[in-house]
């Protein structure tokens, strides 16, 4: 039996038909077409599907969807402004080479953001700490690490 | 060197990586799109009794059940030593027994499990050696032509001998021989394998494949549609791609299967494997045994080098099995070795089978001789270290296989790596902290693995001033589409951000022999700089034509709006010669006059005149090139200059060895390469610092756990590749001797990190501790062992 669950991802609020085993990661790509969010494993290994709930990241592959009910989902989606222009995370990512192939990208981007968010000056080992569970395979994490910590500069000069 | 864009760290392009909106494969869906499941083999070695499935085929919203009963028995891979789809017999726990297309993802695998098979097991052999044997079990009974097989050596006998082995190990003042064995490793993309086929009404198959070698894959699917009786054609398009690192060089069986679940449906179908799949269906590196004996005189100049290789090869046949082309390189033409033996055999087993994986034979290899290297500098009593630097290779030697060196920095990333490390003070110090180091030797300049090490590519500007390049390349992540730019800007006179590039169709795309090889960059750069004197001139011929009348036009304009304006006096004549014109950042100018605005004109606006001419004579700025590299095919005897050049480089690693525990920490790593030219330093440094990571998991913590032929570690749990947590302090190195075979200097930098690191690892453990791990990966584990070993004695 499909039941309604609502919640919200970036702002909107979204009423969807879900049977009770399917995953966020199930409902935010193929009901609501958020292809941001990868798969990599469907085993919470990986950490390509991170999204943050309330602020949290999690993985959203082994995320029950109906733990969704009422919360507060941002997806890599959900970033950017309106305008098209990048958040100060996002520019430093590609300002510091944090990208490669860009599959882990939306996930590591969003660790990283729940991380600045509750602390704007953290250390290199509290950023390797924030995306331990967010795997890379091309870039050995090290311009990974350089990007949040230039993100993290450039959010304390805006703020 | 007065470049604009070239040699500086420009950002990543990636705006569509950062912002989610990239599609992989796995993004992309199609109307009618339907999902393929794939039933492997439950067994390693078996007879296939009988298949039923009814069971399958009757279930709601199953399009298509296919195995290799009811298909075409097509042959595929380098040796023609399957068919996409098993019949008669399985040979390893992979085989593709049956496969399934329905409208979702659950049904497919509903359909899958409905499947009965029945077998009858068959002696199976796992372990190359003994599967050597005379009385082993045949893997293959016949081959491709269907001739009996004998045994289970594949016919590919790979050998390199160079002057006289024998008659230098006599003459050896200090000989070294032991054996090193690696371990099976997988590439472990974080985006999983995939792929989308349809047919169009004419029969023309559409494949969104995630290859690397769009052209060559093209061939193989046009042949086997050829070979399945389809009328039509192929077209390749490629879609973002989560990562390849060898792994997306040959045309996968998964694809194949595609193709006969689309032709059978008449509907898009498309396959993305699990995490699991991806462990246990796709092919990884494969393990060697080898057998390496070397000499040096008394003075520690090497002397001969002798290496017997056996290489896994698993069931079947596919790049895994010509890895030892590139072995070769530095068995030969790392160090000055004038007497060299060299052989390798790959053997069939009822293991998964082999496939190419960042280096290409090159990281086993350079394990073994590095290895080697380190027991023969210990027998000739010469620091480790001071033995690299006495037989380095040099700049213009042609070596024993015959590769002409150009430029070499190999002594100088040596000292590199030596200061860094602070050597002298921290070596053979044995008290737990240990350092070691270890060196590489990589094409840099393409390699003519085919006829052909072209790249063809298209370049067109058009009257906004953008510059479209349409490369048959592909990016699987390196930065291509950053430095394309770069290059193109530097080269036409525009500027990074005006240049657009169009790949990844193979209708659209000119011909490409494949993204491998570290080839993309030096390749493209030539095939750039080729084509950049065409477009130049072409800009500039337009340009002198029309520039004198525009500029005339503009300024009566002027005079209209502003009476006062006074018209430059300008000698018309100069412009009208493109000889004195120039183009820079998207201006024509004139080169004696630079700086001078009212002769200074926009690309746009003098090729807008030439597309609106108004008098039917308009012309458009368009040219191609083909370019393919003056480098050569092995011959027989396996020698020949594969690359126009090659790229040197020196690992060293310090490490501290918990005796307790065995575990081993990275205290410091120092990564000096040489890359000829740094197109961009920072994503040189990515490549560096991603691969060089990669070659740690490959020295201290990956390993696929094969079990009588079934990897037991297929998630990302289990099988250890490094995470953020894993902090390895690398200070990377980049030594540019400017190389004159290279597009601005440049050589190739994509795989090499990766080789040299595990045996530099070794190296410093046995510096640390005495004991030297002969086999990948140094777990605690092994480390463990092998200190009690030595403890007892």
């Amino acid at each position: 039996m499909k039941q309604t669950i609502s919640f919200k991802v970036n702002g909107d609020p979204v009423t969807v038909e879900v049977f009770p085993h399917w995953t966020l990661l199930r409902v935010l790509r193929e009901e609501l077409e958020l292809t941001g969010v990868k798969q990599g494993c469907g085993e919470g290994e990986c950490g390509a599907c991170t999204v943050l709930v309330n602020g949290d990241p999690i993985n959203s592959c082994i995320y029950p969807i109906m733990e969704a009910e009422g919360k507060e989902v941002v997806t890599i989606e959900g970033l950017a402004e309106k305008d098209n222009s990048l958040h100060p995370i996002q520019q430093a990512f590609l300002e510091k080479a944090g990208v490669q192939c860009g599959f882990c990208t939306p996930g590591m981007i969003l660790s990283a953001k729940a991380l600045l968010d509750k602390n704007p000056h953290p250390s290199e080992a509290e950023i390797r700490h924030a995306i331990a569970g967010n795997m890379c395979r091309c870039t050995g994490y090290v311009q990974i690490v350089e990007s949040v910590q230039y993100a993290a500069e450039i959010m304390t000069k805006k703020d | 060197m007065g470049e604009l864009f070239v040699g500086k760290s420009h950002p990543r392009v990636d705006r569509d990586k950062v912002t989610g909106r990239a599609a992989y494969i796995n993004d992309i869906t199609l109307p009618r799109m339907l999902y393929g499941k794939i039933l492997y083999s439950s067994r390693p070695h078996a007879r296939i009794v009988r298949i039923d499935t009814s069971k399958a085929e009757k279930l709601h919203g199953v399009r298509a059940v296919l195995t290799g009963y009811n298909v075409p028995e097509v042959r595929v891979g380098f040796l023609g030593d399957q068919t996409p789809l098993k019949k008669d017999k399985v040979r390893q726990f992979r085989d593709e027994v049956a496969a399934v297309a329905a409208i979702d993802e659950d049904t497919a695998e509903e359909a899958i499990q409905l499947i009965e098979v029945e077998y009858e097991d068959l002696p199976p052999v796992f372990d190359p050696l003994e599967a050597m044997q005379k009385d082993a079990p045949l893997i293959h009974e016949y081959d491709a032509r269907g001739k009996p097989r004998r045994n289970n050596i594949l016919p590919l006998p790979w050998r390199l001998v160079a002057g006289d082995v024998e008659k230098a190990r006599r003459e050896s003042a200090y000989v070294v021989k032991d054996q090193f064995r690696t371990q099976w490793v997988h590439q472990t993309c974080m985006g999983t394998s995939g792929g989308i086929a349809y047919f169009d009404v004419r029969d023309n198959l559409v494949f969104h494949s995630v290859t690397n070698v769009p052209f060559g894959g093209k061939d193989r699917l046009d042949m086997f549609l050829k070979n399945l009786g389809i009328k039509g054609r192929s077209r390749i398009l490629t879609p973002y791609v989560g990562g390849s690192f060898g792994s997306k060089l040959d045309t996968d069986i998964y694809e194949f299967i595609l193709v006969l679940l689309a032709w059978k449906t008449k509907c898009p179908v498309k396959i993305v494997f699990s995490r699991q799949e991806e462990f246990q269906a796709s092919p990884p590196r494969q393990p060697v045994i080898a057998t390496v004996e070397q000499g040096c005189d008394k003075n520690g100049r090497l002397t001969f080098r002798a290496v017997d290789m056996i290489l896994d090869n698993g069931a079947y046949t596919s790049w895994g099995a010509t890895t030892p082309s590139v072995m070769m390189i530095p068995m030969s033409s790392l160090y000055k070795v004038p007497n060299i033996s060299f052989q390798a055999t790959c053997v069939y087993t009822n293991n998964i089978y082999a496939q190419a994986m960042r280096g290409y034979g090159n990281p086993q290899a350079t394990f073994v001789v590095e290895q080697s290297m380190d027991q023969l500098a210990e027998a000739a009593g010469i620091d480790p270290m001071e033995f690299r630097r006495i037989n380095a290779n040099e700049p213009f030697e042609k070596t024993p296989m015959g590769l002409a060196i150009t430029t070499c920095p190999l002594k100088e990333c040596l000292d590199e790596v030596k200061t860094k490390l602070n050597w002298d003070e921290k070596h053979g110090k044995r008290n737990g902290r240990g350092v070691g180091v270890a060196s590489f030797i990589h094409v840099g300049g393409g390699a003519r693995v085919y006829l052909s090490d072209a790249q063809g590519i298209i370049v067109k500007v058009d009257d906004e001033g953008k510059v479209t390049v349409i490369t048959g390349g592909t990016d699987q992540g390196q930065g291509s589409e950053t430095i394309i730019p770069q290059m193109v800007a530097e080269a036409m006179g525009f500027r990074p951000e005006d240049v657009f590039i169009f790949s990844g169709d193979t209708e659209v795309c000119p011909w490409d022999v494949g993204t491998h090889a570290s080839r993309h960059a030096f390749i493209t750069g030539h095939a750039i700089l080729t084509v950049a004197a065409e477009v130049k001139q072409k800009i500039l011929d337009l340009a002198a034509r029309l520039m004198g009348n525009l500029l005339k036009q503009e300024f009566k304009k002027k005079i209209k709006i502003d009476p006062t304006f006074v018209e430059p006096q300008l000698d018309y004549s100069l412009l009208a010669d493109p000889q004195n014109l120039d183009v820079k950042a998207g201006f024509v100018f004139l080169k004696n006059d630079p700086d001078n605005p009212f002769t200074k004109m926009p690309v746009s606006r003098i090729l807008r005149k030439a597309h609106m001419t108004g008098t039917g004579k308009g012309e458009m700025v368009i040219a191609e090139a083909f370019y393919d590299p003056p480098n050569e095919m092995l011959d027989r005897e396996g020698k020949g200059n594969l690359s126009c050049c090659y790229t040197f480089g020196t690992h060293g690693a310090e490490v501290e060895v918990d005796t307790e525990t065995g575990e081993v920490k990275i205290l410091n790593y120092v990564a000096a390469h040489d890359v000829g030219r740094a197109i961009n330093p920072m994503l040189v440094n990515g490549q560096i610092y991603g691969a060089t990571v990669m070659g740690v998991g490959y020295g201290l913590s990956e390993e696929m756990i094969v079990n009588h032929g079934r990897v037991m570690n297929p998630n990302l749990l289990d099988y250890k590749i490094l995470t953020a947590k894993d902090v390895i302090p690398i200070q990377p190195v980049i030594v540019e001797p400017f190389e004159p075979a290279g597009p601005f200097g440049a050589k190739g930098i994509g795989e090499p990190a990766c080789v040299p690191t595990a045996p530099a690892l070794i190296n410093a453990i046995y510096d640390a501790v005495g004991v030297r791990i002969k086999d990948l990966p140094a777990t605690p584990e092994k480390v463990l062992a092998a200190l009690k070993k030595k403890e007892q004695g």
